[in-house]
């Protein structure tokens, strides 16, 4: 035979997915709970992520091309990702000297010290989010009203969201029902009209995004599931326990960053475990923890801080934590 | 909802372009190229000589060992040497080749089409028949038949299961032997039912061939204890352990064949090839192959003469297509690529595919993004991506622990990877290594 072929072992087909293709689908998924935000946050929005966004593809790209001289894999579309989620934790109203300290940190600590995409223990969006809670902490929990504030940016007017508002007037010891009061109606948080950060507001729009990344097969359902469940239980438990003290379930999904976390960070591939069992562990571990924070702790919020500490058991979930094996319980019959 | 098993699992696009095509009887070959190690074990002994007349259906080659299976010739004409050739495995290995003469068969053999019916010799008797015949697993395994017919002691079987899901995508030659030879494979399996003395015979075939489960439905009621059953399209059903979980809901140990779990599985094709064996006289020495490929000009459904040279395939498929890159013996997900189309058909030869270049080279390999997808997958129940990672640091402990014997090699964790990481090369680099340390652990 005159011509050459290829000599390859099986399989000889592939599936249609790359990890570009899986990087965009999670931005195309956040595009409805964007488009939201720039509805109540206006020009805030677009600036944050614009900075958040460019600045965390740049400083891949930098690094990769100039302290690990190795190719830019920017085009993989994982940095885009990264900036993505770092602007959807932050208030509209942040300067852009401080989202190019997040990214920084977001890309470089969180990433590439790793040794960049697939390696990293921690969620890097977070990473870059709570260095920046601890280091700007007036800054980072200063949050825009929504709708009004369209039109500003490090001017807007500032509240304060409806979790900080349960959690001081609680510790005041103001009832409950007087404090709901306070805040939007659920239907409002469902929307997403609420003080917020950028992202983490519009459940409704969040859940179109989950959706997507289900129907495509980017995630699997049992992180955001088992989070969510556990968070209706527990709240649920100290609810009926003591309504006057404590938040309704429905109050706990809807507000603050849930919904976010249990969609788009939790979920995060090299961060969450390899086996549905690992991914239930994890996420009850998320939801145990998110509830002890805002409940018992010093944050109104403890999303971000159960993730990231949750990513630190991922190690170990996945060296003991093994999938059904096919034949197991008859092993020795 | 329809049977299927519970774990892993993939779609790949089914491509069965030649479904709707009748078999078609290729002409006799020139030259036949017979190989002597056409199934699993042992390669089988010579009992022709050069200069040797023989017939079509005459015994060439004897079984050398207890794992081994007889060949017959699959034409009439003069051997003209014994020699070592490559064969689809890409080795060279012994063959016996004979330059064609007419086509006479072998005396024995009944020619005829009309369906046999009744069967009038024991089940041992059957069993010997399928040995004598050299009747290996026709789904691609090639393991010798008769072995799986005698069960072991201590053993039972309850149900025969028939293969006839064809998981993989492009093959369709079960498909087309399931329309057409229906009644035939019929009797083979009542044949094989008589033969392990069960009662039940369950055909597993998945549901995108709704005609074969009508037709084989309809037939069935005439024949007693063998229910036919649509599966959930999804690869690889067709795989033994997976589809008896699909069917009797039972899990074959890690290590342990299905007789494990009282049943055995044999391939529809095997089945027809065990009646025309018994009712016919006619040992095993043709077979249907699927020639298919996006650019060939005329795929179909070939009834091939062992030994034929894939060319002769390839040229009734409508010839080599100037795009070609890639041919494989077998389905896309399981099946050897080529090294050269003078390679004879086998008996294990379900298909030839033809793929464009386009299609032939592997993309770019990236890192592991951690995704989990290979393992979500894996009808196993492994970790691909450990096993990979493991293998390729050499870290056979882990490798071994992690049961890497258990791998079947369907190549669903390959198929996934957005990262196009080579999984199952180093599976199987693993699996060998692994084999290797066990067995100088036992000496």
């Amino acid at each position: 035979m005159s011509k050459l072929i290829t000599v390859s072992p099986s399989p000889h087909m592939y599936g249609g997915d790359n990890v570009k293709k899986l990087m965009y689908g999670v931005v195309l998924a956040l595009l409805p709970a964007f488009l939201v935000s720039v509805y109540f946050f206006g020009i805030g929005a677009l600036i944050v992520t614009a900075v958040s966004v460019v600045s965390c593809v740049g400083f891949e790209y930098l690094i990769q091309k100039h302290l690990m001289k190795t190719t830019p894999t920017i085009t993989d579309g994982s940095a885009a990702v990264t900036g993505l989620l770092l602007a959807f934790n932050l208030p509209t109203n942040l300067p852009v000297w401080i989202i190019l300290i997040g990214a920084l940190v977001a890309i470089g600590v969180g990433k590439m010290s790793f040794g960049g995409l697939g390696n990293n223990p921690f969620n890097p969006a977070l990473v870059g989010r709570i260095f920046l809670l601890i280091s700007f902490p007036v800054q980072m929990t200063s949050f825009p009203k929504p709708i009004v504030s369209r039109t500003q940016y490090t001017d807007a007017v500032t509240g304060a969201t409806p979790l900080e508002i349960i959690k001081e007037g609680i510790s005041e010891g103001i009832p409950l029902s007087e404090l709901m009061g306070q805040i939007p109606g659920y239907f409002d948080l469902f929307i997403g009209r609420m003080h917020g950060s950028m992202g983490e507001i519009g459940a409704l729009a969040l859940i179109i995004g989950g959706i997507y990344l289900l129907a495509r097969k980017i995630i699997t359902w049992h992180i955001p599931v088992s989070i969510l469940s556990t968070i209706i239980v527990f709240t649920g438990i100290l609810w009926a326990a003591n309504p006057e003290a404590n938040a309704d379930p429905m109050f706990h999904i809807l507000s603050g960053g849930i919904m976010l976390g249990a969609i788009y960070m939790a979920t995060d591939y090299a961060t969450s475990p390899m086996t549905p069992k690992g991914m239930w562990i994890y996420g009850i571990g998320i939801g145990v923890i998110t509830v002890t924070i805002r409940v018992w702790g010093a944050y109104p919020e403890g999303v971000a801080f159960s993730i990231l500490i949750m990513n630190a058991f991922v190690p170990i979930i996945n060296k003991y934590i093994k999938p059904k094996r096919f034949g197991e319980e008859v092993k020795n019959g | 909802m329809l049977k299927t098993f519970p774990k892993g699992g993939i779609h790949p696009a089914e491509h069965k372009i030649t479904a709707g095509k009748p078999t078609e009887t290729l002409p006799v070959p020139k030259t036949a190229v017979i190989p002597l190690s056409q199934h699993l074990g042992a390669p089988s002994t010579p009992v022709v000589k050069k200069g040797d007349m023989v017939k079509a259906g005459q015994l060439i080659a004897k079984s050398s060992a207890f794992v081994s299976a007889n060949i017959h010739s699959s034409v009439s004409g003069k051997v003209t040497k014994i020699d070592n050739v490559i064969d689809t495995s890409g080795y060279r290995q012994p063959a016996v080749i004979i330059e064609v003469e007419g086509d006479e068969w072998d005396e024995k053999i009944d020619p005829g089409k009309t369906l046999k019916k009744e069967i009038t010799i024991s089940g041992e008797e059957i069993r010997k028949r399928t040995e004598e015949a050299g009747i290996v697993g026709l789904g691609g395994a090639t393991f010798p038949s008769h072995i799986k017919l005698s069960v072991p002691k201590g053993k039972k079987a309850e149900v025969l299961i028939i293969n006839g899901a064809e998981c993989e995508p492009y093959l369709t030659a079960d498909h087309r032997l399931m329309l057409e030879k229906g009644d035939e494979l019929m009797v083979g399996i009542t044949l094989l039912m008589k033969a392990l003395g069960v009662e039940k015979a369950m055909i597993g075939i998945e549901n995108n061939k709704p005609d074969a489960v009508d037709h084989l439905t309809s037939l069935a009621v005439n024949y007693k204890g063998i229910s036919v059953h649509a599966l959930k399209v999804m690869y690889p059903q067709g795989a033994e352990k997976q589809l008896i979980k699909s069917l009797i809901n039972r899990e074959v140990p890690s290590g342990a064949l299905p007789i494990e779990v009282g049943t055995v599985v044999h391939n529809v094709g095997t089945a027809v090839a065990v009646y025309e064996a018994v009712q016919k006289n006619k040992p095993l020495f043709e077979r249907v192959v699927t020639v298919s490929g996006k650019s060939l000009k005329n795929p179909g459904n070939f009834l091939v003469r062992i030994g034929t040279p894939v060319s002769e395939l390839i040229e009734a498929a409508g010839g080599m297509p100037e795009d070609t890159g890639k041919i494989i013996n077998g389905g896309p997900m399981m099946g050897k690529a080529l090294n050269t189309t003078e390679a004879p058909v086998a008996k294990g030869t379900s298909g030839i595919l033809v793929f464009p270049a386009s299609d032939s080279k592997r993309e770019e390999v990236q890192k592991c993004i951690r995704c989990a997808k290979c393992v979500s997958i894996c009808p196993m129940g492994l970790e691909p991506y450990l096993l990979n990672a493991a293998s390729e640091r050499e870290m056979w402990e882990i490798v071994e622990t992690d049961r890497v014997l258990d791998c079947m090699e369907c190549g669903s964790c390959s198929y996934i990877c957005p990262s196009r990481l080579p999984l199952l090369d180093y599976i199987r680099l693993g699996k060998s290594t692994v084999s290797k340390i066990i067995r100088s652990r036992k000496q």
